[in-house]
């Protein structure tokens, strides 16, 4: 259960962090700088906080801003890895006889933190020929549009970069 | 190029349309449909850029939020139970 | 050759690479045999050609406002293509859609 008033206990980091991230969104989104809009701005960022405080939703995890500074690099290195698999399923789609071998596997996830499991599981299913179904006993259990894929996804560089995104 | 990113663009859709009515079954036609929902996205930016408007952007932006919560709301809507943070499953608490 | 040559071939490439998976996308939607093999098209369009169209976008764009919507556009898409794929995929399971050969656990 979460704590009753997030405000004002452990979660003080990210109600601080929220509003600045908020109205720097509002800048730059809105290009217009004159004082009616920037108080519009204010005021829709208060009601953001306050419904985001009235939902009871922030905890430790809702703002994880401690993989930011990794993340455009891990972000170029997946953009990477989903062009060089989207070549793979391109070539299963456009290949006219169907020879089409599907499977299902886990990928052992057990000893990662959540966030990491979330981030791996996504990074899975953005990967064309790969889905992460569900997750069962921490592990994800993932379709695969060739068998061989789940197994080719444990032993990529995937879950090593993944906790590495929230190393210090 | 751009104009023929739009015919493109247009070709997919339809393509993707007719998955949606042939279906099988509910889960097909909603996949048809948030990938659809994608494709629009892409659409309006390319005319954004292709009209010179950059609002446009905003469009597609907002699109592409309307897109995902509508997929998720209407999977509320046939599973109401498992989705609701209160079920067994998804919270790890 | 002048740079604004180099970036109208540079996002031509882009534009071209992105149209061909977002329509080969399409066309593994109704080419492919069941629900969870489409779904591997549907992120064929949704994360490569997505992010390749908008790369191409990103570099005609004029403007730093039209550069900061597109790359946001791209990040929405990359966060939210695979929650909703995921969310589609489990609860057509929980609905009896049968997976390949290793399921015990598909209809309930």
């Amino acid at each position: 259960m979460s704590a009753r008033n997030p405000l004002l206990s452990r979660h003080r980091g990210t109600a601080l962090a929220l509003p600045p991230l908020l109205a720097a969104f509002w800048l730059v989104m809105s290009g217009h700088y004159t004082w009616l809009l920037l108080t519009l701005g204010a005021a829709s960022v208060c009601l953001v906080v306050w419904v985001i405080w009235r939902m009871q939703v922030v905890d430790d995890e809702s703002l994880p801003l401690r993989v930011l500074p990794r993340l455009p690099g891990y972000l170029l290195w997946l953009i990477g890895q989903i062009m060089l698999s989207a070549v793979t399923v391109l070539r299963l789609v456009w290949s006219p006889r169907r020879k089409i071998r599907p499977g299902v596997g886990t990928v052992p996830a057990a000893g990662m933190s959540d966030l990491s499991k979330v981030i791996y599981a996504n990074s899975i299913t953005l990967t064309p020929g790969t889905l992460s179904v569900s997750f069962r006993n921490g592990d994800i259990e993932v379709h695969a549009l060739r068998a061989e894929g789940v197994a080719e996804v444990a032993d990529s560089a995937m879950p090593r970069r993944v906790e590495g995104l929230e190393k210090r | 190029m751009l104009a023929a990113a739009v015919i493109a663009l247009l070709v997919a859709m339809a393509l993707t349309l007719v998955r949606a009515f042939v279906g099988p079954r509910l889960y097909n036609r909603l996949l048809a449909i948030n990938v659809f929902g994608t494709k629009t996205v892409l659409f309006i930016s390319v005319v954004g850029v292709l009209s010179g408007r950059p609002y446009i952007f905003d469009i597609a932006l907002l699109y592409a939020l309307v897109n995902f919560v509508s997929t998720i709301a209407v999977l509320r809507l046939t599973h109401l139970d498992e989705l609701l943070p209160s079920s067994d499953e998804g919270t790890a608490r | 050759m002048s740079l604004s040559l180099l970036i109208d071939i540079a996002s031509g490439a882009l534009l071209l690479a992105g149209c061909l998976l977002v329509v080969s996308g399409a066309v593994g939607l109704l080419r492919l045999p069941d629900f969870y093999t489409r779904t591997h098209a549907g992120s064929l369009t949704d994360a490569a050609g997505a992010t390749l169209l908008l790369l191409g976008l990103l570099l005609q764009a004029d403007g730093w406002q039209s550069g900061v919507r597109l790359v946001l556009i791209m990040l929405f898409l990359l966060v939210t293509s695979p929650t909703a794929a995921h969310a589609l995929a489990q609860a057509a399971r929980r609905d009896g859609e049968r997976l390949p050969a290793g399921d015990d656990e598909g209809r309930r």
